[in-house]
């Protein structure tokens, strides 16, 4: 599969750590993710509205969603995560994508965005995805693709304003791509 | 259209309960597949399924130039996979566009269902549907399972 990416560099965006205020007065911080904040994951997951779940991610049921995250959270990705307090309410994650051939050098991230219900329509999706995006271009990656359910108007316009093009319109979900360096 | 969850599928494995009605109501299924993993899978779930509903299964091998392995390497692993479990289904090689092929060789023929793959992972494990996945869907009037 060859992606197109567009010819711009999106951002650039500061990488993490991040603070800000959010739209309801709360006071949150993006930090990278570090090992202590598996378990706050895992309890954002686990209590994770089945309606915000995006093409059977996050998976249900603690044990799925411990080895979901073990497969995502190495050390060949991105990850950060949205603090309010001791409280993880969202995380965003660059995944790479090995070819047939594993020694091939990796030049494509698949990314994805979560934040929990109640922190949502605040303002923290694009300080977590800008700050995810900073953080991906610190570490050298080039390309970034997802996809969204085309009618998640709230998402695409999300991906849109912080350097997203949409790459393949062929099916149900869109297939958006960025470049970062 | 109806959608079968993955649960359902899943309920009719070996050593589990038939569901009521299911070895008298075997169906007459026509299976699509292409030389994905999904569909390799597709293939195992479905004459398993059939072995234990007495569906009759027809195998359509649609034709995806992008494919590899190739239509003929498809159809002959099918009709292995068909003989070694015992099951006494056609194969047959569908040319032209695969899924309004599908949908056709489906309404003319009287089947009772499509079958076929639910869709590849993502490397973050996210579920994607292919183009044919879509139009099957969005055209069949018959009943429709995505085979997870």
């Amino acid at each position: 599969m060859t992606r197109v990416y567009p010819d711009d560099v999106a951002g650039p965006y500061e990488a993490p750590p991040r603070s800000f205020t959010d739209r309801e007065g709360r006071d949150i911080e993006v930090r990278r993710f570090e090992p202590s904040a598996m378990e706050p994951l895992v309890e954002m997951y686990v209590e994770f509205h089945p309606e915000d779940r995006a093409q059977g991610i996050p998976p249900k049921g603690e044990q799925s969603v411990r080895e979901w995250l073990d497969s995502i959270v190495d050390d060949e990705g991105v990850n950060v995560v949205a603090w309010h307090g001791d409280d993880a309410v969202g995380h965003a994650t660059l995944v790479p994508e090995f070819r047939d051939h594993p020694d091939e050098e990796v030049t494509e991230h698949e990314l994805a965005i979560f934040v929990i219900r109640e922190y949502q329509e605040a303002g923290i999706g694009s300080e977590l995805i800008e700050a995810l995006l900073g953080a991906g271009r610190e570490g050298g990656v080039e390309n970034v693709w997802l996809t969204v359910e085309r009618w998640n108007r709230a998402a695409v316009g999300l991906y849109e304003k912080v350097g997203f093009e949409p790459s393949d319109t062929g099916s149900f979900e869109l297939e958006m791509a960025a470049r970062l360096r | 259209m109806r959608l079968h969850s993955s649960e359902e599928e899943t309920s009719r494995r070996p050593g589990t309960l038939l569901p009521p009605g299911g070895v008298a109501a075997g169906m007459n299924v026509l299976l699509g597949i292409g030389g994905s993993e999904d569909s390799l899978r597709a293939l195992e779930r479905t004459i398993e399924r059939a072995l234990e509903a007495g569906d009759d299964l027809t195998v359509a091998v649609l034709d995806n130039p992008d494919s590899e392995p190739t239509q003929t390497e498809v159809a002959d692993r099918a009709r292995e996979r068909l003989d070694a479990a015992g099951l006494d289904a056609e194969v047959r090689k569908l040319e032209g566009h695969p899924g309004s092929a599908l949908v056709d060789l489906a309404e003319s023929e009287g089947f009772d269902r499509i079958a076929l793959g639910g869709g590849e992972t993502s490397p973050l494990g996210k579920i994607q549907l292919g183009s044919i996945a879509e139009f099957v869907l969005l055209n069949a009037s018959v009943s429709v399972t995505l085979v997870r």
